[in-house]
């Protein structure tokens, strides 16, 4: 089992497994979103980061910017959370794209809307896990989609807590996708193994 | 005007009148204002768990309600506050997500309020004001020349404790 002192002195192989390992998902994961809207979207190299709590907001624009925050517990082999994030205006865009209705920006989310923007961080967080699955032949089971439209900071503490379980920093592999232009759709993936897990990835691949 | 001092997660400080002292997206954690109003002296933690003794890792004592608060009356007493009269005004501890689980670790929003309280009555400081639980995110700002605990929070206006 590593330890968090493990994960303190994590070496640059092992953070360019993980980056490698996070770019495959969200690109996956991408390639979901893009069938979907029927669109071309781009995919930033993803960012494996050891952060302090204090600093853990900072990554979606500060702990006070308003996003649709999609979380899914993770069990099996791999034990964790997995967090697609949307900011708000991205949110209003994915679905008014999907459903093909007109959405003011301004508004609040109706039932139908939360339950789509619920479906959509299903489908493509199962993009990203299933990949993850089959390169390391690890099993992922996913909880049922949750969803907080609120402070990037309040929605980042539920996992920043888990992790306060176990030590001062949390272990991200984060990717930022979004198309050009004015109809732009930003958003991050964020997987966060627990420690434990973070070892079993790492010995699954042979590291 | 004074400055605004801010305290980031797992993080605790004081301040002195005329500067204010602040957290932003409070979410399950729960921010904790200690407060000397003879003295225009507070205190805030932004306490992310309940109990040090429950984790091994336990080496930020800023991070614990126990400790956390235990810390910051110390740091309260140090800069000259007055025991007699010390007061506490709490916010936050929500469950950001609509978990439809009984499981602990998911309800740790109200753990940490219940930790915060039970913590705060050990230590003999009133809480005389609070806004806790709920679903939503908060941001708070304190001001120990009125005493005043303000709170904003999406799609609400602001309001004060």
């Amino acid at each position: 089992m590593a330890s968090v002192e493990e994960l303190d002195q994590i070496d640059s192989t092992r953070f360019d497994v993980l980056k490698e390992l996070g770019n495959i998902g969200a690109g996956n994961a991408t390639t979901a979103l893009s069938q979907m809207i029927n669109a071309k979207v781009d995919m930033s190299i993803p960012r494996v980061e050891l952060l302090e709590f204090k600093d853990l907001s900072d990554i979606v624009g500060g702990a006070e910017t308003i996003v649709a925050g999609i979380l899914l517990m993770l069990e099996g082999d791999i034990d964790g959370m997995m967090m697609f994030m949307l900011d708000r205006l991205s949110a209003h865009r994915l679905v008014s794209l999907l459903m093909g209705v007109e959405i003011s920006e301004g508004r609040e989310f109706s039932e139908m809307e939360i339950s789509a923007l619920k479906e959509i961080g299903n489908i493509i967080a199962g993009a990203y896990l299933s990949s993850l699955s089959t390169l390391t032949s690890l099993k992922i089971i996913s909880s049922v989609p949750y969803l907080s439209i609120d402070m990037a900071g309040a929605i980042l503490s539920v996992p920043a807590i888990e992790f306060g379980k176990v030590g001062d920093k949390a272990l991200l592999i984060q990717s930022r996708f979004g198309e050009e232009g004015e109809n732009a759709i930003n958003g991050y993936f964020i997987m966060i193994p627990t420690v434990e897990s973070y070892g079993k990835i790492m010995k699954s691949l042979g590291m | 005007m004074g400055q605004m001092i801010r305290v980031g997660m797992a993080d605790l400080n004081i301040c002195r009148s005329p500067d204010a002292i602040t957290t932003l997206g409070l979410g399950s954690c729960v921010g904790a204002v200690i407060f000397d109003p003879a003295h225009g002296i507070a205190g805030l933690a932004h306490v992310m768990l309940p109990d040090s003794t429950a984790v091994r890792n336990n080496s930020n004592i800023a991070k614990f309600a126990d400790t956390g608060l235990a810390e910051l009356y110390r740091r309260m007493m140090a800069a000259g506050a007055s025991r007699v009269g010390l007061k506490a005004k709490i916010a936050g501890g929500a469950q950001m997500f609509a978990f439809n689980s009984n499981n602990d670790m998911l309800r740790v929003g109200d753990r940490n309020v219940e930790a915060v309280k039970r913590k705060l009555a050990e230590l003999g400081i009133p809480i005389i004001a609070q806004d806790t639980g709920k679903s939503f995110g908060r941001t708070i700002e304190f001001y120990p020349q009125t005493g005043e605990l303000l709170i904003r929070a999406v799609g609400k206006s602001v309001y004060k404790i």
